[in-house]
């Protein structure tokens, strides 16, 4: 089956949604939608038996043959795992949105487009083999989770927000795509497989490292990483199933996508296990620390989402050194990709869930504000009953499937400690302890959302509305993902084995030949000596310490201070490139002609004096001289006389008498030079401008006219010079360095007897070059209408006069 | 005051001719000797001129009724249609021909078409100048 086309199967649906939403009212448009993800999740379900045995599934069209760019979709397990994440948690946000947003009040038919689009984008993220499809559906995913950021476009924040995601991953995709193509000019494919086949080649090329740096910065910025976590806790402001399905379980794992699919070009570089590894803690602690400063509900699920694609980023910067461990039976570092994978697919269920019930706090209360809430757990029991499940898997408590990956988290982070290539002996010792921190805040702030919101005091008297039980239809999604994340503690090797190998396959392809060779079990319970263990009751001691007393030591977060803060920095950012670069603009964009002459003439003297340096074309020679006549010298000394009148005279009735006097002296050049049609032409030219000259200054206004010399300005006295000193070296090198006979002497033999005349200069006007003549009349004629309508069209004062004649 | 420009006017109405016979000679020369479309046009506006000096735009109008503007449209136009005419003749734009004819009165002449592509020229010299200036001085 040509899977490839599945893609698109959203995209047509979502052509056909507005006609939905504007002619069918009477039933809420999301049932219309519902069906596509539910369809598709079908369909890529029958796949799962295929990649368990480690096979896959390409198909292809062509888009731009003649470039070689086409749409591939390669389906393996990686690929597999992520569309069948996009599909169901993408039916499961449907279903939700449909009791969620008001089919009378809201926008439905927008919201529903940009969203298929968005499911789109993101199966052609997951699928596409094709370098340039990938990111032309990973800007797509950028342009609709925009719109989608944006939904409630009449509030300044979501505009804010949805500008500011914008910008960040746009920075991102754009310098992926700078990364891309060299990556494809260095392994001379578009095809990420081949690309993966030939990646020990690619690591001996320069631009590796400059291509990895790039490809990285797309992922972090994507995956919201720091520093570039912080467009997620402004995007809160989209509708909260749009949290859900981008912010939680899609969009954000698109960078983690990347790094996955990636691993095996770039895993033999140093500075990948670094940067990924690194990153990613440092992220990991950042979001769990940050989250207990917040209190607004989404924005805690927000902080605690960055905090959780730090954990897997570091678990997949991990797992990529088990490219170098080199010894085949150690597979303690191949723990790390397996528990990264499975993290993803955990934290895909437990935040979902915890978004949705969030989503429905705001429904029924009004508000989100965790100070404003308490007390709700009589009330609304079943979301509480859903909050705690996907809370307590969030903090890594057994009986829930978080429990499970955060063992292998630790697993992965103390194995790093073995590891003692590239300076990771040193400094390994920090890995494991910056987690174990981040693990204990982790928890408290999972303990913090819950129990912050449904037990202490009910405060209705803050509430906008009367809480009450949310509707069934709003509490089907998060029901089925708090189920998963019980069942996927009972029977984690069931989903370890049917999506979870497949995928590590795919990241570590060097070490296994199919997915039945990855010896790994899932066990919630590893004995008595084994170190994850003691850590993670350390975890849960610490952290019921530190929630015990959290109203004690919560107020040191009012103590950092503002201008530190990474959106201080964007806003200033922001403001510069705004504000900055406008004065710095307006510093040389004057509005004055003055200002812009003397650029132009700057460029042109310092452009063609240094080229003509650099290229060692200065030469002057005296071989192709004519000798010097006494009526030339007359006329030059003559001419000269009449240019330096024009500059120092008084009254420009003198220059303008002058510049006639100047161009008769060039008539007479041309008399002494044998240039007779040129002399006559001349004549009666410089007579009618000197003519026109005289009628423009009659019509001066006396204000105007006053007599003054020209102000003398050190800077256009340079200019001026320099002009002139230019065109002088270029004239003279360029005579003293004739290559070329000219070509005249082809008109002297065939003017009588080819072209019938004996008037050199007239029969190239209008025989031999007549083209350019032809053009020339017409540029007369365009200068002729061009004075008619400047004198005879003056509208704005014209219609004055009549409007005053007429009243 | 009025001014009495008896002599100015009467030494125009000669010299007119006097000029406006040089330019035809000029243009017509101007294949073989100094001259041609450009100089021939300007030389009969600078004729015209004289008139307008002489008498006023009114005058000068009535007596020679033609429209400067449209004027400069045929121009264009001959030449235009001189240089696409040798499409026709299955030659590339603006291949000139010519040849030699004896001619009653005048005798051995030749005939160009260049002369014609000159006449366009010429017409749009003179419409082009003369109404820059008329339009200048008929503005207040």
């Amino acid at each position: 089956m040509p899977f490839v086309y599945f893609i698109f199967l959203p995209m047509l649906v979502a052509l056909v949604i507005p006609f939905l939403f504007k002619k069918v009212r009477g039933i809420h448009t999301g049932w219309f939608v519902l069906v596509v993800p539910v369809a598709l999740f079908g369909i890529y379900t029958t796949l799962l038996p295929m990649v368990q045995d480690g096979e896959s599934n390409t198909s292809s069209f062509d888009w731009i043959p003649s470039l070689g760019i086409s749409f591939i979709s390669y389906i393996d397990g990686l690929s597999l795992l992520f569309s069948l994440l996009i599909t169901g948690i993408g039916a499961l946000v449907v279903l939700y949105s449909i009791f969620y947003l008001d089919r009378t009040r809201e926008q439905l038919g927008n919201f529903y487009v940009y969203l298929l689009l968005f499911m789109a984008a993101m199966l052609g993220v997951v699928q596409s083999d094709h370098l340039i499809s990938l990111y032309f559906f990973w800007e797509l995913t950028s342009i609709s989770s925009f719109l989608l950021i944006g939904y409630w476009y009449k509030r300044d924040r979501s505009r804010f927000g949805a500008l500011k995601s914008m910008i960040i991953t746009v920075f991102g995709g754009l310098s992926m795509l700078g990364g891309f193509v060299m990556l494809s000019i260095m392994g001379d494919t578009y095809s990420i497989r081949e690309l993966i086949a030939q990646a020990p080649d690619l690591s001996n090329h320069s631009w590796f490292i400059w291509s990895l740096v790039l490809v990285l910065l797309g992922a972090f910025t994507k995956s919201a990483q720091f520093p570039f976590y912080i467009w997620l806790p402004d995007a809160m402001e989209a509708p909260t199933p749009v949290s859900a399905y981008l912010h939680s379980a899609t969009m954000v794992k698109a960078g983690l996508y990347l790094v996955a699919r990636f691993t095996p070009i770039y895993a033999s570089s140093e500075v990948w296990i670094w940067l990924v590894t690194g990153v990613g803690l440092i992220t990991l602690f950042w979001g769990s620390f940050f989250a207990l400063k917040q209190t607004d509900l989404k924005a805690i699920l927000a902080f605690s989402t960055v905090s959780q694609l730090g954990l897997i980023m570091s678990l997949l910067g991990a797992g990529a050194i088990s490219f170098h461990s080199g010894i085949e039976d150690n597979t303690i570092f191949k723990y790390a990709a397996f528990a990264a994978i499975f993290h993803l697919v955990n934290h895909a269920t437990f935040k979902g869930s915890l978004f949705m019930i969030a989503g429905i706090i705001d429904h029924e209360t009004g508000t989100r504000d965790i100070r404003k809430l308490g007390g709700l757990m009589s009330l609304m029991p079943i979301s509480f009953t859903i909050a705690m499940i996907g809370s307590f898997s969030m903090a890594g408590l057994p009986l829930f499937n978080g429990f499970l990956s955060k063992e292998m988290f630790l697993t992965g982070m103390l194995s790093i400690l073995e590891f003692d290539l590239f300076a990771f002996g040193t400094w390994g010792i920090l890995f494991p302890v910056i987690a174990w921190i981040a693990s204990v805040f982790t928890f408290v702030y999972s303990f913090y959302f819950v129990f912050r919101t449904f037990t202490g005091k009910y405060k209705p008297e803050l509430l906008p509305k009367k809480a009450h039980e949310a509707p069934i239809g709003m509490l089907i999604s998060p029901a089925i993902l708090g189920t998963l994340v019980i069942a996927i503690f009972f029977i984690p090797n069931l989903i370890g084995d049917a999506l979870v190998k497949p995928a590590v396959m795919a990241i570590q392809p060097y070490l296994y030949t199919s997915p039945t060779d990855i010896k790994i079990n899932i066990a919630a319970w590893h004995g008595f000596l084994e170190p994850e263990l003691w850590m993670t009751v350390g975890i849960i001691v610490a952290g019921c310490l530190l929630y015990w007393t959290l109203t004690k030591w919560q107020p040191i977060y009012s103590k950092f201070p503002n201008w530190l803060s990474l959106n201080r920095l964007y806003d200033s950012l922001m403001y510069i490139s705004e504000v900055e670069t406008n004065r710095l603009s307006r510093f040389y964009m004057t509005g004055y002609m003055r200002s812009y002459l003397v650029y132009m003439f700057t460029g042109i003297v310092l452009l063609t004096i240094s080229t003509v340096f650099i290229k060692d074309a200065f030469n002057i020679s005296f071989a192709r001289l004519a000798p010097i006549r006494f009526y030339e010298l007359i006329i030059v000394l003559v001419l000269i006389a009449c240019t330096m009148t024009i500059l120092l005279a008084k009254s420009r009735l003198t220059s303008i008498i002058a510049l006639g006097a100047v161009g008769y002296t060039v008539a007479l050049f041309f008399v002494i030079f044998n240039a007779p049609d040129l002399a006559l032409t001349q004549l009666v030219i410089e007579t009618v401008s000197v003519a026109l000259f005289l009628l423009a200054f009659y019509h001066l206004p006396k204000l105007n006219r006053h007599e003054n010399r020209i102000k003398f300005r050190l800077g256009n006295a340079l200019v001026a010079i320099g002009v002139g000193v230019t065109v002088t070296i270029v004239a003279l090198s360029a005579h003293s360095q004739k290559l070329m006979p000219s070509i005249s002497s082809y008109y002297e033999e065939t003017v009588y007897t080819k072209a019938g005349g004996g008037n050199i200069v007239n029969v190239i006007l209008v025989d031999y070059r007549g083209f350019d003549t032809l053009f020339e009349i017409a540029v007369l004629a365009i200068a002729s209408l061009g004075i008619i309508s400047m004198i005879k069209l003056r509208l704005t004062k014209k219609k004055e006069v009549n409007r005053i004649e007429n009243e | 005051m009025k001014t009495n420009d008896v002599i100015l006017q009467t030494a125009t109405k000669i010299i007119f001719f006097i000029i406006f016979l040089f330019s035809i000679h000029i243009f017509f020369a101007g294949h073989y000797t100094p001259g041609g479309g450009f100089v021939g046009g300007l030389l009969t506006a600078s004729g015209i001129v004289l008139l307008l000096l002489a008498f006023d735009l009114k005058t000068v109008m009535t007596s020679l009724p033609i429209n400067y503007t449209v004027m400069t449209a045929i121009g264009l136009l001959l030449a235009l249609a001189t240089a696409a005419g040798s499409i026709v003749f299955n030659v590339p734009f603006f291949t000139h021909a010519f040849d030699y004819f004896e001619l009653p009165l005048l005798g051995k002449q030749s005939l160009h078409t260049a002369m014609l592509f000159d006449t366009g020229v010429y017409l749009v010299v003179v419409g082009v100048t003369m109404t820059i200036i008329q339009t200048i001085g008929a503005d207040d």
